[in-house]
């Protein structure tokens, strides 16, 4: 009988009756004696000198206990934030790295960089003098926009950075590409904006820091996906503090999306003026404050080309993409328009050739960094958009011209032009499945009922691969990481037989605590409700990366695999021992441990107990105990893929787009928990839905000023936006190189979705002559495509 | 300036002197210590916050304490029953995986038994169209919907048991 709480069950998440009973910790929710409250003094322009700042009347307002600027850091030599991933240029130079201040020294580059702090014994009082801060700003000329920014006449965010650019880098064979250009019979091309977006996880982000005077420890309680990695970063480059004296801990975090990944100047402030005023100091984003501060995502400007025989098979693919990273470097940010985008360029297509071409520009907007797909979602709906395009120049069926390119499974492991090698998949699987799931033949007459009710209606595909399950260590420091991206796991018996498992991933709404102790649950027969998962404390847990990347099953659960592995070979040792018998004549099977070929056995709860309480143990061979780490470092990325299918209606008098239907086919390789992975599919489609048609984030770009700050400019998706969903996978292309045979399925639904719903959009909108219309496809911009259409129509 | 202001929360009697600017939301989190309801946004339209005022769910965050001085309050933690029996909507959500962070959760809850309470036969477009005011950005409403509706066939059958039953 197979375990109900094992490997394959949609087990109901042991994390809910906490977050469904109002007991969730989140950071605002903590209070500490003695604990007072801060608020931040943020520039209203996006470029300006700071001349000067004068704090006396704040500091005389009641309840003020402290006024501090990027001065009094300074004073304490308090360093800059650190950028985790070095990028080099075509020359070779290294990219250009401007210093990144917790608070502004001098010189504020985006509206929202914070100047100074203000800390009250209430919230109320710290927000009432920090209107009181009197900041004596010069302003300077600013830019958005980064196609301006990278004109020579743009104004100059950083002086160590000129023409604006952090570098300009290239990926793959561009002799090989031109050469196949000239041989092309068909060439298609795009050019498309990737638009910026705001992540906008529920939960603001939060940061508390304490002192303890007595032992010289440092506490950060933060909304963070990776405290490790924040403990790191602050303790070794910003704060000079010893690692072994900072301990971080993320407790209950509200969503990340990556924007929580990322060290904030906040989590250093907090930490510094815990021990300068000698009582903790919580802080806690407004939500606008959150659109000015979280890192955004995508801003990408891009061109393309696609050569094709005249056959319409892709000879070569060239890209040239302008990548916006704000006014500072983000942790990541530089990684992401190169690395984590260039690379995923092949697609699901054989494409022999391929050559990008990415500059990345400063602006005095916020800093840019890893949003849900990273990188990932801008290559996926580069591809699919330019492939549909492709399918017209080269008269064909969409669906022909991509089946026509498809990588086949026979050709896995398959080595792309882009540095990535695919360990697995089959793509032509995933088209066959979804084309009967969401009635593809049908659809014409669906469009032609459509059509009879005045309505427009479109379908498209996206065939998505990406990469994920990030990374191995030696591959990613090789093209400039700055940190190993492996993850540790301890799995502690304890001697009753119950289990804690201690992970460097950190849960945020995945269902860590549910999945992973099914994978104990289901290696040793513990009763799930006997395993505990401890995450998000870095005084509890060995060193870990964290949660991103779709890495948590892929490289956290591995290493749990790992360490579980060494426990069971122990077990074997003890058993054998308190068995009589030879270590080779022991059977092991879901934690019993049995003499082959007798019902002589034990349960692992046994085995256990003796760990702990030797009396019949080989202790001349064996140390006690029953509690055993690993770390675990990818061989490679995993490669999660999928057909998604978007079936949109449009009204043409309004513009209004309505998804009618979205189906989602997936390989994730092995699947641990499907209510669990359909519920993280359904979750990304929405964001993938946004951002095709409700989200975008807009600065004004000649002032720099943000003007969707809040929810009510920036639309994000709500319950009647949206359909429910079809979402299918198979799991018949494990994933070839982890123990799991698992893929990851965090981010998948937001990289394949939006390229399937302009298609679908675009498809719509075919009779009106458009072949492109750039992201979000709003009502206003589909009505207008229609209107200035309409005329011409009217004339034939 | 501060003024008193008295309320019952979940079946409590408090009363605290706070400033008159004082939202009920932070009278909740931050006078009376109950931190499930949450601050999402400051535009009233995320939803994090909403709590129950006299049987009707209302956004904590667009209303001041003092203006349900007097009145009956309940929040996500009282909810359930005394002896810990999650309320069936709690368990709806929890059986169709209706969360994942957990943040917007609360609000929702109390915004689809309140749902229910106004509508005892939902569709689905009622449901989504009637969540419109909470917004959830890690569960993409499919199974919050799938919650909603099996809730509301919870909710509904304790109804006309408790009918049946007098």
């Amino acid at each position: 009988m197979a375990n109900p709480n094992g490997v394959g069950a949609s087990v109901r998440r042991r994390e809910d009756p906490r977050f469904l009973t109002g007991r969730g910790n989140y950071t605002d929710d903590f209070k500490r004696p003695n604990m007072t409250h801060m608020v931040h003094v943020r520039s209203p322009y996006a470029h300006a000198l700071v001349k000067g700042i004068d704090a006396s009347a704040a500091l005389a307002a009641p309840g003020v206990v402290a006024v501090l600027t990027g001065a009094d850091m300074e004073a304490d030599k308090v360093g800059s934030l650190p950028c985790g991933w070095q990028i080099h240029s075509k020359d070779g130079s290294p990219m250009k790295e401007p210093g990144h201040f917790p608070l502004a020294r001098g010189r504020v580059r985006y509206v929202g960089d914070a100047v100074a702090v203000v800390i009250a014994e209430t919230k109320d009082q710290a927000r009432d003098a920090a209107e009181l801060v009197m900041v004596d700003y010069e302003e300077l000329p600013a830019v958005a926009a980064s196609t301006r920014a990278a004109t020579p006449e743009a104004p100059q965010v950083h002086d160590e950075a000129p023409g604006n650019v952090c570098y300009d880098w290239h990926l793959g064979d561009k002799a090989a590409v031109d050469s196949a250009f000239a041989q092309a019979a068909h060439v298609a091309k795009i050019d498309l904006v990737n638009n910026r977006l705001v992540p906008n996880a529920m939960e603001p982000r939060a940061a508390l820091g304490e002192y303890d005077p007595s032992s010289g420890e440092h506490t950060l309680t933060t909304t963070s996906q990776n405290p490790h990695v924040i403990r790191l970063l602050m303790g070794a480059f910003v704060l000079g503090i010893p690692e072994h004296k900072l301990r971080v801990v993320a407790p209950d975090v509200g969503g990340g999306f990556g924007s929580k990944i990322f060290h904030y100047g906040e989590e250093a402030v907090v930490t510094w003026a815990a021990k300068k005023i000698g009582r903790p100091v919580k802080w806690t984003a407004d939500r606008s404050e959150s659109f000015l501060t979280d890192a955004h995502g995508r801003d990408h400007v891009s061109h393309a080309e696609l050569a094709m025989d005249k056959d319409g098979h892709f000879l070569g693919l060239r890209v040239a993409t302008l990548a916006n990273l704000g006014a500072y470097l983000s942790t990541f940010a530089p990684s992401i328009p190169t690395y984590l985008y260039a690379t995923l360029l092949a697609g699901q297509y054989k494409t022999p050739a391929i050559y990008a071409e990415v500059k990345a520009v400063f602006t005095n907007t916020a800093p840019v960094d890893a949003y849900r797909g990273a990188g990932r979602p801008e290559a996926c709906y580069l591809i699919e958009r330019l492939v549909d395009i492709a399918a017209g120049v080269a008269g064909l069926d969409r669906v022909e011209i991509r089946r026509r390119n498809f990588v086949p499974a026979s050709a896995m492991p398959y080595q792309t032009p882009v540095a990535l090698q695919y360990d697995s998949g089959d793509f032509a699987k995933n088209l066959d499945i979804a084309l009967p799931l969401v009635d593809y033949d049908g659809f014409a007459a669906r469009k032609a009922a459509s059509k009879a009710k005045g309505k427009l209606r479109g379908i498209g595909f996206s065939t998505y691969i990406e990469a994920c399950g990030i990374a191995p260590s030696n591959v990613a420091g090789a093209l400039g990481a700055r940190a190993g991206l492996y993850e540790s796991a301890e799995v502690r018996f304890h001697p009753t037989g119950s289990v804690t498992v201690f992970t460097g991933s950190h849960s945020h709404g995945q269902g860590h605590e549910t999945t992973f102790a099914q994978l104990v649950s289901q290696r040793f027969g513990v009763p799930i409700e006997n395993v505990e998962i401890v995450h998000g404390d870095t005084a509890k847990i060995p060193f870990g990366m964290g949660t991103y990347g779709s890495r948590s099953l892929a490289v956290g659960g591995s290493a749990i695999v790992k360490a579980m592995d060494k426990v069971e070979r122990k077990a074997k040792k003890i058993a054998a021992h308190m068995l009589e018998a030879a270590e080779t004549d022991i059977e092991v099977k879901e934690g019993r441990f049995t003499v082959a070929g007798t019902d002589k056995s034990l349960g692992i709860g046994d085995i256990a107990l003796q760990a702990y309480v030797p009396h019949n143990f080989p202790l001349d061979e064996l140390e006690p105990g029953l509690d055993e780490q690993a770390f675990y470092d990818p061989k490679n990325f995993t490669y999660p893929n999928g057909c998604h299918v978007c079936e949109v209606e449009i009204d043409p008098d309004t513009g209004v787009t309505q998804v009618v239907a979205f189906s989602a086919v997936d390989d994730f390789g092995n699947v641990i928990n499907p209510l669990i992975v359909e519920g993280q599919v359904h979750g990304g489609i929405v964001q993938g839905i946004g951002q095709a048609l409700l989200e975008n984030c807009v600065y004004d770009d000649e002032s720099g000023q943000l003007l969707t700050g809040s929810y009510m400019d920036y639309c994000m998706p709500r319950a009647d936006d949206v359909p429910s969903f079809t979402v299918r996978y198979h799991e018949d292309q494990p994933c070839t190189h982890n123990p799991l045979g698992v893929k990851g399925c965090g981010e998948a639904g937001t990289i394949g979705a939006s390229a399937a719903v302009m298609n679908a959009v675009v498809d719509a909108l075919g009779d009106f002559g458009v072949t492109h219309l750039d992201m979000p496809a709003t009502p206003e911009k589909i009505w207008r495509v229609i209107q200035d259409a309409t005329p011409a129509m009217a004339a034939e | 300036m501060p003024c008193t202001v008295t309320m019952t929360v979940n079946g409590k009697t408090v009363s605290r002197e706070v400033e008159e600017r004082t939202l009920l939301v932070t009278f909740l989190r931050e006078h009376v210590g109950l931190t499930g309801t949450h601050v999402g946004c400051d535009t009233s339209q995320c939803g994090a916050c909403v709590v129950h005022v006299d049987g009707r769910s209302v956004k904590s965050c667009a209303t001041l304490a003092l203006q349900v001085d007097g009145a009956t309050v309940t929040t996500i933690e009282g909810l359930a029953a005394a002896d810990g029996a999650l309320h069936p909507m709690q368990a709806a959500f929890r059986e169709h995986h209706g969360l994942q962070c957990g943040f917007c959760t609360p609000g929702m809850v109390m915004s689809a038994v309140d749902l229910v309470n106004s509508n005892p036969s939902l569709s689905e477009q009622d449901i989504r169209e009637g969540l419109e005011g909470n917004i959830c950005r890690c569960t993409g409403y499919h199974n919050i919907v799938k919650a909603v509706q099996a809730g509301a066939e919870a909710m509904n059958a304790d109804q006309a048991a408790k009918i049946a039953a007098e």
